[in-house]
């Protein structure tokens, strides 16, 4: 059994929060300046190097990359031989409210949906917790952006509609969204479980570093397949046209029931942040 | 083509600008969002006048993030226009000039934009730390209450946009695609 204080919590939270917001992954800034390289269309290579220029002037300036510092999703993979002293929540929650203050990070978050008045502090985090054998709790802050996440959606296909199905879907999503997620973007597609599960799984599938391929070569191959269609579609950087329109695909899945096949796509951008630490 | 224009704009100044052109703003640009638009569709419905003056003015679709302290401003990118779609054709009509966002328009303001000679300008979105190096000086003009969503009256120097919808009715978001695609075969 080891003990963990709810102030460490706090304080790596915190400093999470303000290293996700500066600094972009390393698989998604290495997949940015690929990109730039290899994008043939020149308004696009322009605005590319633009988005490079913003991530390096954004690191020294220790400014936010993106002004949407986005809803504060809070991964916890909690060892179960862990004891936590003190407020486990309360104290992620507190760890938002302190780096957000403390980085200069902008307070997106209203306590209410229909009467949308701002908590000032950017809490209440989403917080998602999995228990796992060991004494570690790791923990990644990944801040969501909304320009992205409005444009995410689910359907319950039915299983004839098969891959074909799924494929269509993503295309559709990406279609429907087109220059309004800030492309190019990183996408996170569920795939199975049930209605609330598939929404996690998107989600999931954007914390896996995008030039991992999924360990079964059935979906890798599906993710390949996905990823070069997108960029087929001739959106572009911005919407203003060319060859990039998305970054990286991932797909998470789950056994599902007889009767259905659940899809979801979560829509993110270039700026798909996330930062962990292990305590 | 590339263009230096200052605010406030004259339909006259604004009349070449075509989708794809680069445009470099300076002048006063004043920043509006969701909740900025709502309260001044309420100020109109009840006869008072807009916070700032509109004829020719320029509106920033975005909600920085804090200044740090000896700063101007924090990260300063556009948030996504289509949510000011429902009031924007109002605006227009009273004679806003210019639209700074990012992301689709309505058909609504898209004609809206043609009937008043205006235009709606992209920045980048995304690159907010870069966008902010443009901005010399910001001033909270109303509803502070707002939080990042306060109107802030912004003093920029050579603010870098790309024209998305000019007033002859062209839509960088259909020709620019169109373009790439054609150009590929």
């Amino acid at each position: 059994m080891k003990t963990i204080f709810a102030a460490a919590i706090t304080e790596t939270v915190a400093q999470l929060c303000i290293q996700a917001n500066t600094h972009l992954p390393p698989d998604i800034a290495a997949a940015l300046d690929r990109r730039r390289r290899e994008e043939p269309w020149p308004l696009a290579q322009k605005t590319l190097d633009l988005l490079w220029d913003n991530m390096e002037l954004a690191g020294e300036a220790r400014l936010p990359i993106c002004q949407d510092t986005g809803m504060a999703c809070v991964f916890v993979e909690l060892g179960q031989d862990v004891h936590i002293e003190g407020d486990f929540e309360e104290a992620i929650h507190a760890g938002v409210r302190a780096g957000y203050e403390q980085g200069y990070l902008r307070k997106s978050i209203v306590s209410d949906p229909l009467r949308r008045v701002n908590t000032g502090d950017n809490t209440p985090a989403s917080i998602t917790v999995h228990l796992v054998p060991g004494d570690a709790c790791t923990i990644t802050v990944a801040p969501k952006g909304f320009g992205s996440e409005n444009m995410s959606r689910l359907a319950m296909l039915k299983p004839s509609d098969g891959a074909e199905g799924v494929k269509a879907f993503v295309l559709e999503t990406v279609r429907l969204a087109g220059p309004n997620p800030c492309p190019p973007i990183v996408l996170g597609v569920g795939i199975g479980g049930s209605f609330d599960k598939v929404a996690y799984l998107a989600k999931k599938a954007l914390l896996r570093p995008i030039d991992q391929r999924h360990s079964d070569p059935y979906y890798a191959a599906l993710e390949q397949e996905l990823l070069r269609s997108i960029n087929e579609t001739g959106i572009g950087p911005q919407g203003f046209g060319g060859e990039t329109t998305c970054l990286g695909l991932s797909i998470e899945t789950a056994p599902t029931h007889v009767a259905g096949l659940p899809v979801a796509v979560n829509v993110s951008c270039h700026v798909t942040r996330r930062a962990t630490a292990r305590l | 083509m590339q263009y230096h224009l200052t605010t406030p704009a004259t339909r006259e100044a604004l009349a070449p600008l075509r989708a794809g052109d680069t445009v470099f703003l300076s002048g006063v640009v004043y920043t509006a969002r969701d909740a900025a638009h709502k309260r001044m569709m309420e100020l109109l419905d009840a006869g008072k006048p807009l916070p700032f003056p509109v004829e020719g003015c320029a509106i920033y679709y975005v909600g920085p993030t804090p200044e740090r302290p000896g700063a101007v401003i924090g990260s300063a990118g556009p948030t996504t226009s289509g949510r000011m779609d429902a009031y924007a054709p109002r605006l227009l009509d009273l004679g806003e000039a210019i639209m700074i966002g990012k992301g689709k328009r309505s058909q609504e303001v898209k004609e809206a934009v043609v009937r008043n000679g205006a235009v709606y300008l992209g920045a980048v979105g995304g690159a907010g730390a870069l966008m902010a190096k443009s901005v010399k000086s910001l001033e909270i003009i109303c509803w502070e209450d707002l939080g990042c969503e306060a109107v802030r009256r912004l003093v920029v120097e050579d603010f870098p946009l790309t024209v998305i919808l000019d007033s002859q009715g062209g839509d960088l978001y259909l020709s620019g695609p169109q373009a790439y695609l054609s150009s590929r075969g």
